[in-house]
């Protein structure tokens, strides 16, 4: 009987050095699916810019028809949606997937399998509520769905049933995915490393995986209600039996205010790990960037009305929600601080990460303080729903989150390829893609607050927008090949970039003290932590004395035993070593496969019904059926 | 009564029929109050009724948290698992209460 | 063996035997339901000493909550807001038609069921109790009731029937409702009513599925001890949903508009 509670156990590979296709699609590795992720949300986020593109060339002048108002309805629809839930929340995956158990310590995800099942049901469900753009028939009523609007009444063709149904598989690939990491930071990390030694991306992912925990019930009821409003004539926001108009509102920013957070949470991880590595100082304050993240998520439930201040909530709501959102600001505006103070004294190297890094500080806080102005009710009656929320939200979104995930994809390629990214081109990527970011958004502050409402798809001339729409097009423009030479750089440095080093940054967290790219078994050994940045205390002892030092928390770990901190440059295989590693598995991609089927049953369903229902239960039986074939295998085989 | 013994391997208290029969019997006798009160249209009418029964229902809810899903007994770190969330959602119901006016009457 | 690191260096034997203490000294609940499914050969080193899964199912637990919070909120945001009936603690009579509609919900019934489920709560820990407590032979002069304490079979069938009962006088109220002319199309309170309930039942359903899996897995090879952490997830789960129900049955059916 063990002595020691158990993680999964795993199990030596049953000879199965599958390759090629099979190989990624019955992976349980969660490097693999990092990778996978990466590259998928990679896609989606230039399908999602081509939509951003293509409106910008309809509004690039007055009065256009490049596309028309239906056509135009739908690009802004599938631009956000595409944007918050196949973009920016897998790309912020990708690095859970990748990093966090580099950055504890560990093996692997304490359950690899769920995790290979978050990933193709992100992945089907991508393509689920993706495909209808192609035939001009995909969701249109914005990526908040406003019921009832978006209910049967007013929305009756099949556009906003692919958005229904295709938002409710993808809420189930991010809880699955969030209980997963939830559980991995809490019980995986290596001996020693305590709670306030985890390194600051890990601490943000930590939070946004409780932000996930507990909004996206909210969001999963409120399309509850509105499927069954659509497929079963139910009247949750049926306003004509006595609904209530602001309910799908309430529940949806319950949501959809924390998801804002989910969004940026993980891109401030990522540039707390790049300006200290570059800045070759500690991060400052680590204990108030960890606890103002805490508290970010948090007050990021008590903030959400501040969406909806137009709506006439009354003296008593508008005060509460404007001063818990004035609030919230605080603990933000903390870690801006915390990241200056960092580079303050600090020899800075200008890698193209540390770039993108500062870009973020500069272009999240301009829209940090948009948002601060919008916090004051009287105010933001003059700015909601006009372009000046379309540039505060775009500040936050492409100057935050989308910043800081190029800043980590430059930091940890060479991790994940063993090889650099070129940084001449990186530079390039980076002044192209800050200058016309600014170009297209900065000019919607003005247009904004000149009147030009959001979500219109074209415009009369002589209201003094035509300037500044010409500006905001050109920049969009611009973002086009800002973003090739990224995609360019990524592809050809995967091949031929410069041989990489384990320690490519002469960083001081876990992950960079194994072999890049990193071996299947991660450690060989699971190295013994003593402070919060282990790898300094090795390389760059003068930059670790004032951090915390102590032997506390150490422990036996059971089948594997410690090892000192070190820079392991030997890569074996696990065979070799005697690690067991968790067996592949097809099971989470026929379990994912099932969800989908049984959705998209649903959604035929009002057209035929036979076939619907043939769909659903067809659907239903291989969820049920390979969940409980996958639930009785154990995750190791015996011998 | 049962095997108490089979416990004296724990080394901390740890629940047992003893304690799993009266928290079903206050789970019993609560339950009979409180359908009883509902049956008292003088006592459902008066301002204490509603207070009174979300009291009682509470009770309930938090014994069954207590002993039966042993959060009394376990690790702290499930504590904070459950009541965080739970004061989160509470607090989400409440506030959503104002919003619509609930308290107004 | 020493131990080396990568270089070849030796260990620091104070690095080695720091702080050795057993992990599960502190949780009196990781020793009996450690490992799960009987598989020895692996000793894994966890932060907490607990069970990864244990840790999920309270986050999925935490999760929810919010979910029931919400279809709560939204019966009581829709309280009282029907425009027409069948309501649940008043008569209506259709202006149209003149027929009287009797308030609808069926309080005996009701607490009859909210009785049985939380009985099945009882059993279930009783099963719980009996599975971790499997290796400690019953004294030979053991009565009737120690010999039933220490069966799991007993109570894992007793929760999973209770279970069931409670599902079935689900299903009485939901066809009496119809036939009475209330369905989740006819107004506000019928679609929070039966989607609210019908969510929990659900619930129960699933958790039904699951105690009969682990009642299967016991006739045929036996719960014990090592499976204690398996059942000990279903039990949450079970008495999870069953405090949903407590806060259910108050808010929905004894409080009145
Ligand atoms: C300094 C902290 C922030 C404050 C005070 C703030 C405030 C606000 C307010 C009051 C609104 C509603 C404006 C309106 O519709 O009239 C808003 C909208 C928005 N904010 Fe922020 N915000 C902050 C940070 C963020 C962050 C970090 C993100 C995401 C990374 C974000 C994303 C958004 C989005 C997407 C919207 C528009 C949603 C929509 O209507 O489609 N905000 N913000
Ligand atoms: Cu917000």
């Amino acid at each position: 009987m063990a002595t020691v509670a158990a993680s999964p156990s795993y199990a030596r590979p049953a000879a199965s050095e599958k390759e090629g296709f099979m190989a990624w699609l019955t992976t349980t590795d969660h490097k693999k699916i990092g990778t996978l992720y990466l590259h998928t949300s990679l896609f989606f986020f230039i399908f999602g810019g081509l939509e951003a593109v293509l409106m910008r060339w309809q509004l690039m002048k007055p009065n256009q028809t490049i596309v028309t108002a239906d056509q135009f309805n739908q690009l802004f629809t599938m631009h956000g949606t595409t944007m918050v839930f196949l973009a920016i929340m897998p790309l912020s995956a990708a690095f859970f997937n990748y990093l966090i158990p580099l950055q504890l310590g560990a093996r692997d995800v304490a359950f690899p399998r769920l995790n290979a099942f978050s990933y193709w049901v992100y992945l089907l469900g991508g393509i689920f509520i993706t495909l209808p753009i192609l035939f001009w028939v995909a969701p249109d009523g914005g990526w908040f769905a406003y019921a009832p609007l978006s209910g049967r009444t007013y929305s009756p063709a099949i556009n906003m049933d692919f958005w229904v149904l295709g938002i409710q598989i993808l809420g189930i690939s991010s809880l699955a995915a969030a209980f997963n990491f939830a559980t991995t930071i809490i019980n995986m990390r290596a001996p020693g490393m305590n709670l306030m030694r985890m390194p600051m991306f890990t601490w943000m992912s930590f939070v946004t995986q409780f932000l996930i925990i507990l909004a996206f019930p909210v969001i999963t009821i409120a399309l509850v209600f509105l499927q069954f409003d659509r497929f079963f004539g139910t009247n949750f926001y049926q306003v004509s039996a006595g609904a209530d108009p602001l309910l799908w509102q309430h529940l949806f920013w319950v949501f959809g205010h924390p998801e804002v957070y989910i969004l940026i949470l993980p891109a401030f991880g990522l540039v707390s790990e790049v300006l200290p590595t570059n800045s070759k100082k500690p991060l400052f304050g680590y204990g108030v960037m960890a606890y103002s993240g805490i508290l970010i998520g948090f007050l990021g439930f008590g903030v959400w009305a501040h969406h909806m201040f137009s709506v006439g909530m009354g003296p008593v709501g508008d005060t509460v929600f404007s001063l818990t959102t004035m609030l919230i600001a605080i603990p933000t505006g903390v870690k801006i601080f915390n990241w200056i103070f960092t580079m303050w004294g600090g020899s800075i190297r200008f890698t193209a990460a540390m770039k993108f890094a500062i870009g973020l500080i500069a272009l999240f806080t301009i829209g940090g303080i948009s948002g601060i102005t919008h916090s004051s009710p009287p105010s933001d009656l003059q700015q909601t729903d006009t372009y000046y929320i379309v540039a505060h939200f775009h500040y936050v979104l492409f100057g935050g989150a989308i910043m800081g995930i190029f800043s980590g994809i430059y930091h940890y390629f060479p991790k994940m390829y063993g090889r650099y990214m070129d940084e001449r081109l990186g530079t390039w990527h980076f002044w192209l893609n800050f200058i016309s970011m600014n170009l297209t958004f900065f000019p919607m502050h003005y247009s904004g607050l000149l009147g030009m409402p959001r979500r219109i798809y074209t415009y009369d001339t002589a209201q003094g927008w035509d300037t500044f729409n010409m500006l905001s097009t050109i920049g969009a423009f611009l973002l086009m090949p800002a973003t090739l030479i990224f995609i360019w750089n990524f592809f050809k440095s995967k091949k031929g970039g410069e041989p990489a080093p384990a320690n490519a940054w002469d960083a001081a967290t876990l992950e960079w003290s194994i072999p890049s790219p990193p071996p299947e078994y991660n450690f060989a050994k699971i190295p013994v932590v003593h402070s919060r940045y282990p790898l300094w205390d090795l390389t760059h002892p003068e930059r670790t004395k004032d951090v915390p030092h102590t032997d506390e928390g150490m422990r036996h770990t059971g089948e594997h035993d410690v090892v000192d901190m070190h820079i392991e440059t030997e890569r074996r295989t696990a065979k070799e070593l005697g690690i067991p590693m968790p067996s592949s598995t097809i099971k989470p991609f026929w379990t994912a496969l099932g969800i989908v089927v049984m959705f998209t049953g649903l959604l035929i369903m009002p057209h035929n019904k036979m076939a619907g229902l043939v769909g659903i239960f067809t659907g239903a039986a291989m969820l049920v059926g390979f969940l409980y074939a996958w639930l009785t295998t154990p995750l190791e085989e015996h011998h | 009564m049962a095997h108490d013994s089979a416990h004296a391997s724990h080394e901390h208290e740890h629940p047992t029929w003893k304690t799993y029969k009266w928290v079903a019997l206050w789970l019993t006798l609560i339950t009979i109050v409180e359908v009883w009160a509902y049956y008292i249209p003088s006592f459902v009418a008066s301002a204490a009724f509603v207070p009174s029964l979300l009291f009682m229902s509470a009770v309930k809810f938090v014994i069954v948290v207590m002993f039966y899903m042993h959060l009394k007994y376990d690790h702290k770190l499930f504590r904070a698992l459950f009541t965080g969330p739970l004061i989160i959602a509470v607090a989400t119901l409440l506030a959503l209460m104002m919003l619509f006016r609930k308290f107004a009457d | 063996m020493r131990e080396t690191d990568r270089s070849g260096r030796p260990i620091p034997t104070s690095v080695l035997s720091l702080g050795v203490p057993p992990l599960v000294t502190a949780h009196a609940h990781a020793a009996p339901a450690a490992h799960s499914g009987g598989h020895e050969e692996h000793h894994h080193y966890t932060t907490t000493g607990l069970d990864n899964r244990k840790i999920a199912i309270w986050a999925f637990i935490g999760s929810e909550c919010m979910l029931f919070a919400s279809l709560i909120s939204t019966y009581l945001i829709y309280k009282g807001r029907s425009l027409v009936g069948p309501f649940p603690h008043t008569e209506w009579t259709n202006p149209q038609t003149g027929q009287v509609f009797k308030p609808i919900l069926n309080i005996p019934v009701t607490s009859f069921s909210t009785f049985v489920l939380l009985m099945s709560s009882l059993a279930m820990v009783l099963a719980l109790a009996a599975v971790q407590n499997k290796d400690n032979p019953l004294p030979a002069n053991a009565g009737l009731g120690d010999r039933m304490l220490a069966s799991s079979k007993l109570w894992l069938w007793a929760t999973c029937i209770l279970g069931a009962m409670f599902l079935a006088c689900q299903a009485y109220e939901f066809t009496s409702f119809v036939h009475e002319g209330l369905t989740i199309k006819t107004n506000l309170f019928g679609s929070t009513f039966f989607t609210l309930t019908g969510f929990h039942g659900a619930h129960v359903t699933a958790g039904v599925i699951w105690l009969g899996t682990l009642l299967a897995i016991d006739y045929k090879r036996g719960l014990g001890p090592k499976d204690a952490l398996n059942v000990d997830l279903a039990a949450l789960y079970w008495h999870f949903v069953d405090v949903i129900w407590i806060a259910i049955f108050t808010l929905l059916y004894l409080i009145p508009d």
